[in-house]
């Protein structure tokens, strides 16, 4: 029986009638439109789904729809605007994206916003993280293209800009 | 390849003539003869213009390969440019991009010639509707053939700009050059641009007057796009989220499809309860003999409506071979003999032999997007978009599926989530438009994690046996390599690239219970592996140095290029240093291969810890020919030898009975950020040799690096990928020499 879902999602309220154990993942791409949140595994081990839920970052894929219920979710579009407000391309970043475009962190991408997601995450919990803190927050995340070097580069850079 | 060859410039000038056609309303120029563009929808997209047609450059030599199915003659265009009368300059190439960088390279490659910033080009990639079929994207072949076609073609528009220019202002050629995308003449500061050029009315009739100088290519100390670290056209997007890949396509109307699978390879349904979709509000099923799948408002309730479906499913099953016997299996399935030792009498009368076998598991490649396509009908015409390395090939096998004719299936490929070489067939735009068809609506399919894990293609199995002799002075006598491999793959790289006094290779192909492809570097990954792991035995056994047993070996003036990444790796890894130290459960190694025009060598170092193997340092070293973009290339580098760490100590595909017992991340393991070694990666440039591909090559050393560490640190060599050690494995107490 579907039920009726109040949340916030880049900070605009939403209703949604959906069967209350659909995942997030569906709400956000097939009601919502948000396709940026992407679809690796089903079963919380790629990473690529993550969103914030209340600041806290969430595996959307196996996060029934129910469970946001009066929530704040953001997501790799509520970060920055997709299109930049005037000519000077890229300054409408967040911080995070930014890194990940100065670092080039990304091959095919498709991983890139979870990743995004992810720093946003651990970055608001822990500001300056370590090394270890970093790889225990990003070692959920698969990037089969095994860029991770790069992605490394721009945790830390992120890390460095206040990200 | 590059400068001035007459004969390049000759058949492009030919082809201008030949193919090109006016068409007196539009002033565009356009090539009517080809297939799978349509003239009105071309000038919709690009609008009026010149058009040239970018012809295969034959001179290099390169063999292209159509789309598969396709029938007829080999590529007959490589590319097109589009110069716009408001100077836009469009390229459009039937090449792909999965993350391996096409589309900047490309780019790149036209900015170059046609003097113009990066930024000023687009890039069309992969609409069948637009460009030409100009083959796979895959064999890292788009930068030794697309790469040097588009430079030729951009480098013809930029001639054009040039003798327009000198012709308009009467003035010598020489006198006049192309700056930021002006043909200047700097006595009178006189410019013209490439509208300008676009909009003249005689350019048809230039085109067909006989060029009174070659195609110049810019030499690489002039380069200013390519050899540089250009970024990704459409990074932006990729980092905001808004890039559009198959799986995000969307159409008014659409529905979310998904297909009932068989419980295991070879199973055919006998029954099924149609009724039981019933009982969700909104699926429909649509079954066309064995085709079966249901259509959905949304995906859940499309799996729900298959989960409903396939306890009613009944299904005849077929005998198939599990992944503990499977060598046997592929042993004793061949499809050719396996050829004895020619050498077995040398081998014999040789001071010492050796001879071993290794194994190498089926893996998969488990791009993050599975397999993906939107289909949406109008008429009876269909578009489909969809994840696939083989647009041409894709539209030919839907339109066979279909029963259309292919002019009626247009394929775009949005840039998508990686492919490795799997992504050559296009069953999934198969299903999304026969689903689309049955609904009449748009679908858009998109495979689970599990099904991508069982019926997307794997990385072949092999067993390879090799069998050397050595003199007393440990030089090798005779060779002897033949790869059984679960599918047609397994001769890459299969002769030594060793001097090795005689040598027999044979790649033989067996029956494979698993569906198998390509997969970066193809069998050169296996047959590099066990040909580098037997190189250390061989090493032991002459009592040498693994390093310099390699170089005796490679004494050659022809192995200079091989011989310059190995001793570069050994140099900055430090291996006579790291290789002389005595660290219990320590241990390194070496490893060096060519492949596809390219060389790579790389140093591990591994410990030994409570029965894992740790890769603790890497480092590679690649050369590939004159560097076009260091900073994309470093990244598959990287990405290569990151990658094939896992098939190297943890990926395997385990079946039995048909069905993918590990289908899922969960249990296949693929490598992390905690795999990631301390990592030193180098590129040698070769700014005097063409550019090989880079995609594929650089992982074909790390598996038998690491394996000949884990042989220094144990004292026992590895035999198999995935690798074991063995359970009494004890750590060397003082290394292996």
């Amino acid at each position: 029986m579907d039920a009726t879902i109040n949340f916030t999602v880049n900070g605009r309220q939403r209703t949604v009638t959906v069967d209350p154990q659909r995942p997030l993942l569906d709400v956000l791409r097939e009601e919502l439109q948000l396709t940026g949140t992407k679809y690796g595994c089903g079963e919380g081990r790629c990473g690529a789904c993550t969103v914030l839920v209340d600041g806290k970052r969430v595996r959307s894929c196996i996060t029934p729809a129910a469970s946001v219920a009066g929530k704040e979710v953001l997501t790799i579009e509520g970060l920055a605007p997709s299109k930049p407000p005037s000519a000077t391309e890229g300054a409408a970043l967040h911080p995070v994206q930014a890194a990940f475009l100065a670092e080039r962190a990304f091959q095919c991408g498709y991983c890139t916003p979870g990743m995004i997601m992810t720093t946003v995450a651990l970055l608001q919990e822990t500001p300056h993280p370590t090394d270890e803190q970093i790889l225990t927050a990003v070692n959920g995340n698969l990037c089969r293209c095994c860029d991770y070097p790069r992605i490394l580069k721009a945790v830390h850079r992120a890390a460095e800009a206040g990200g | 390849m590059t400068n001035g060859k007459p004969g390049a410039f000759d058949k492009l000038q030919a082809a201008l003539s030949d193919a090109e056609q006016r068409d007196p309303e539009s002033e565009a120029i356009y090539a009517p003869a080809e297939q799978g563009m349509t003239r009105r929808t071309f000038l919709k997209y690009v609008g009026a213009g010149l058009l040239i047609t970018v012809m295969p450059l034959e001179v290099l030599g390169q063999t292209f390969r159509r789309g598969r199915g396709e029938k007829g003659p080999g590529v007959s265009v490589a590319a097109r440019i589009h110069i716009g009368k408001d100077g836009t300059i469009t390229v459009m190439t039937g090449k792909v991009e999965g993350g391996q960088g096409a589309r900047t390279e490309l780019t790149q490659a036209a900015a170059e010639e046609l003097g113009l910033p990066p930024d000023r080009v687009q890039l069309v990639m992969a609409d069948t509707d637009l460009v030409p079929d100009d083959g796979i994207t895959a064999g890292s072949g788009s930068t030794p053939r697309t790469v040097p076609a588009v430079r030729h073609g951009a480098a013809a528009a930029r001639a054009l700009l040039i003798a327009f220019a000198a012709k308009q202002w009467a003035v010598d050629a020489g006198a006049v050059e192309v700056r930021d995308g002006k043909a200047v003449h700097a006595a009178t500061r006189r410019e013209l641009t490439y509208a300008d050029l676009a909009a003249d009315a005689d350019q048809a009739k230039a085109l067909q007057q006989p060029a009174p100088e070659g195609v110049v290519l810019t030499p690489v100390k002039e380069w200013k796009a390519l050899g540089q670290s250009v970024a990704r056209p459409n990074a932006r997007d990729i980092v905001t989220g808004a890039h559009r890949y198959p799986s995000d396509m969307t159409a008014p109307g659409m529905l979310y499809g998904r297909m009932l699978r068989a419980p295991s390879y070879g199973a055919k349904l006998t029954n099924l309860d149609p009724a039981a979709v019933q009982a969700i509000p909104g699926a429909v099923l649509v079954r066309e003999d064995s085709f079966v799948g249901v259509v959905a408002p949304t995906t859940f309730a499309a799996e729900r409506a298959v989960a409903a479906l396939a306890p009613t499913a009944a299904w005849e099953t077929a005998d198939q071979p599990g992944s503990k016997t499977i060598f046997d299996y592929l042993r004793q399935h061949t499809h050719e003999a396996v050829q004895p030792n020619p050498y077995a009498a040398d081998v014999g009368a040789a001071a010492k032999s050796l001879k071993q076998t290794y194994t190498v598991a089926y893996v998969q490649h488990a791009p993050l997007e599975p397999r993906s396509a939107l289909a949406a009908w109008d008429g009876g015409k269909v578009t489909v978009w969809l994840t696939t390395q083989n647009p041409f090939g894709c539209r030919n096998e839907i339109s066979r599926a279909l029963g259309l004719n292919a002019t009626d299936v247009r394929v775009i490929v949005p840039d998508f989530g990686g492919g490795f070489g799997g992504r050559h067939t296009g069953e999934e735009g198969v299903e999304a438009a026969r689903l689309a068809r049955a609904a009449g609506k748009p679908v858009l399919v998109r495979w689970t994690r599990r099904e991508e894990f069982t019926w997307a293609c794997f990385r072949p199995a092999g067993v390879i046996d090799i069998e050397a002799g050595l003199d007393a002075a440990g030089t090798i006598t005779s060779w002897y390599h033949v790869n059984i491999s679960g599918g047609n793959f397994g001769g890459s790289a299969v002769g030594t690239p060793y001097r090795v006094g005689k040598a027999k290779s044979q790649a033989v192909q067996a029956d494979s219970p698993l569906r198998t492809s390509s997969y970066r570097a193809l069998a050169a990954t296996a047959n590099n592996f066990a040909r580098e792991a037997f190189m250390d035995e061989l090493a032991a056994a002459a009592g040498r140095d693994p390093l310099e047993f390699r170089l005796a070996h490679l004494d050659k003036a022809d192995d200079a290029r091989l011989r310059a990444v190995l001793e570069t790796a050994a140099k900055r890894f430090d291996w006579a240093g790291r290789r002389g130290k005595r660290e219990p459960g320590v241990g390194v190694g070496l490893a060096c291969g060519t492949e596809k025009g390219s060389c790579v060598a790389a140093c591990a170092e591994v410990a030994v810890e409570q029965g894992e193997i740790v890769v603790r340092r890497a480092c590679e070293v690649f050369e590939c020919g004159a560097v076009l973009n260091p900073g994309n290339l470093t990244a598959q580098v990287h990405g290569c030898l990151l990658m094939g760490i896992g098939p190297a100590l943890r990926e395997e595909m385990q079946f039995e009975k048909g069905a993918v017992l590990n289908a899922s991340f969960s249990k296949y393991l693929v490598p992390r950020f905690r795999d990631v070694p301390e990592l030193d990666i180098h590129l040698l440039d070769r700014p005097d040799l063409p550019s090989a591909g880079a995609g594929e090559t650089p992982i074909i050393v790390i598996a038998p690096a690491i394996a000949n560490a884990v042989f220094h640190a144990t004292g026992r060599p590895i035999h198999q990928m995935p690798m074991r050690l063995a359970k009494d494995e004890k750590t060397a107490e003082a290394g292996h020499s």
